[in-house]
């Protein structure tokens, strides 16, 4: 068996639907909200549970936020992922992408002997896909992002990855340790297994580490180390369309839709 | 605080975009930049100036020129053929290093963002990732615009000390500009130090060419849910009307269309004349990739569907009896 060490990174956000803005403060209101694991990040750990099928080895999942944050992550145990490890402390809230990726990578360094990371496409809230790239060069790595299908050569010490782009789809090769990005709905996450669903939920391993666990450096996290500052806040507006029901049979509705499409050009 | 290598007293007022090729021409988010942010440094009396690495320059200085570009940086180097994340980032960051620019903005395209996430970091600088709009205010600040949350939430983004001022915008945000091929603009040779062994990315296969460009299609016929699989109804319609058909992520998803077509905001961005969209609900994070539609027209059997208020004309009724019907008709006038 070899020692394949796959850290998956999970973002625990709020379902996206039971968010909406404060009108008078223009503040996010998630106070109704539950959380969730981010669900392309669900992508990610299929992907990482099924190359440790594959190859052996282990899979820990690593993430940032509150404490309460713990009981969500457990659901990464109850998928098969060996360990979970929550980086946590009020000095990194406030991050944006450039904090959050030298944090992440401060752990990653604290864990120590890891092959691969593997991220999903990107968060449902912030959607930015920038995690893993960043990730890469704090931690001086190859990166492969997008991609819809890995194979790892563990002997050769090689991932190989397919990637969509626009108007085509190539295939690259890079050495490990890497950082890989999964394309969102690449795969089909499996459901918890029971079996091991009351070790994860009663006793399974969640190691908290706080910011002198990670010797990470004050000016480099939370709010000091984000450069970006969020100057408001708006709800979408969607733009003013006719809503014009065509009535009639489904022959006289076509005949007044070509009337219209030859109007539209 | 965290400080960028490079900070306001030091920047240069420039706005620079990353133009990316795809072998044949530049890419439309490219030019769609160059559009833009010709609009925001004619605003600020700053110069826009075109970031271009490849091998050998074919005609995408004149056209970077034609677009708006005062200024073309140009990097060729054989190992600049096409994107390797190791090899551009190096080329872009001793290019940024040296000239300093105030704001460098890319194409959200998987090597934009490769490139942007990598850039940010080395420089310790703030990207506002996937932006819907930029503006500037006077004193030269970016104002980046970007959703979340499925796109029902708007946030506003700025960094007021940390240079560059970077973004990436998804393609077809913004409108291309009408290109000016008499415009002329300076070009300068950038010196390339890559060695092969600092480009650790091998890529084993490279297919381009045969996929389709939604966001340069004047009509679209969109298929979700209610489609089924019956997309072919849906080609059929399309290309009697000469366009191009899209879905949202649940065909994609069950694999009844392919992901290049997928519509919204996991998806692209399209901004056709005429929208057909059948047999889709109109969950916001569709409807933002059709917002920018001419005319919009809905067809769904549930009359309570958010598709219709956010179409022109709708339709109550089954997709396999009006596409058929449609088909039948348009064949008729024919």
């Amino acid at each position: 068996m070899s020692n394949l060490h796959t850290v998956v990174c999970v973002k625990i956000v709020p379902k996206p639907e039971e968010v909406s803005v404060a009108p008078e403060t223009l503040r996010l209101d998630r106070a109704g909200a539950r959380s969730e694991i981010n669900p392309p990040d669900m992508n990610a750990m299929e992907l990482a549970l099924s190359l440790k099928e594959r190859h052996g080895g282990r899979v820990s999942i690593i993430s940032m936020g509150p404490p309460f944050f713990t009981p969500l992550l457990r659901v990464a145990l109850a998928m098969g992922a060996d360990h979970v490890y929550l980086l946590s402390d009020r000095a990194f809230g406030g991050a944006d992408t450039l904090a959050t990726t030298y944090t992440l990578a401060k752990g990653i360094e604290k864990l120590g002997a890891v092959d691969l990371i593997i991220c999903g496409e990107e968060s449902s809230d912030g959607a930015t896909g920038q995690v893993p790239p960043g990730l890469a060069e704090w931690l001086e790595w190859a990166q492969l992002t997008m991609v819809n299908s890995l194979d790892v050569d563990v002997e050769q010490r090689q991932a190989r990855g397919r990637r969509e782009i626009p108007g085509g789809h190539e295939i690259l090769e890079v050495p490990l340790p890497a950082v890989v990005s999964v394309q969102t709905a690449s795969n089909e996450p499996r459901f918890m297994d029971y079996k091991i669903k009351p070790w994860a939920f009663a006793e399974g391993r969640v190691t908290v580490w706080n910011q002198a666990d990670l010797a990470a450096e004050a000016e480099y996290i939370g709010t000091p180390g984000s450069p970006t500052i969020v100057s408001g806040l708006d709800e979408a507006a969607s733009r003013e369309r006719k809503r014009i029901i065509l009535e009639g049979s489904v022959s006289e509705q076509v005949e007044q839709l070509v009337a219209v499409m030859e109007q539209a050009g | 605080m965290v400080k960028s290598l490079y900070g306001i007293d030091e920047e240069i007022n420039a706005i620079w975009v990353f133009l990316e090729q795809d072998g044949s021409a530049l890419a439309g988010v490219s030019l769609e930049l160059l559009a833009r942010g010709g609009e925001l440094a004619a605003q600020l009396g700053w110069r826009l100036v075109g970031f271009l690495p490849c091998r050998r320059a074919a005609g995408w200085v004149e056209e970077a020129f034609a677009h708006g570009a005062d200024e073309v940086l140009l990097a060729e180097d054989p190992l600049l053929e096409h994107f390797t994340v190791e090899a551009y980032t190096q080329v872009a960051y001793e290019a940024l290093w040296e000239h300093k620019p105030s704001i460098f903005l890319l194409g959200a395209t998987p090597n934009g963002r490769d490139l942007a996430g990598r850039l940010a970091v080395r420089l310790r600088t703030g990207l506002n990732a996937d932006c819907t709009a930029l503006r500037v205010n006077p004193a030269g600040v970016l104002v980046s615009e970007v959703s979340g949350f499925g796109g029902g939430v708007l946030a506003l983004i700025e960094m007021a000390h940390h240079r560059p001022q970077m973004a990436t915008v998804r393609p077809g945000v913004f409108p291309p500009g009408e290109p000016d091929f008499n415009r002329q603009g300076t070009v300068v040779r950038l010196p390339v130090n890559l060695t092969v062994e600092s480009v650790h990315t091998r890529i084993v296969e490279r297919v381009v060419g045969q996929g389709v460009d939604l966001t340069q299609s004047p009509v679209l016929v969109v298929g979700g849910r209610g489609v089924g699989d019956n997309f072919k109804m849906l080609y059929e319609l399309a290309e009697l009307l000469g366009g191009e058909v899209g879905a949202t992520r649940p065909p994609v998803d069950e694999g009844y269309i392919e992901r290049a077509r997928q519509i919204g905001q996991t998806g692209v961005i399209c901004r056709p004349d005429l929208a057909i969209v059948c047999g889709v609900s109109g969950a916001f994070h569709f409807t933002v990739g059709i917002q920018e539609a001419g005319t919009v027209i809905a067809i769904n059997t549930d009359p309570e569907a958010p598709i219709f208020a956010a179409a022109d004309y709708g339709i109550v009724g089954d997709v396999h009896e009006v596409v058929p019907a449609l088909i039948r008709e348009l064949q008729v006038t024919d």
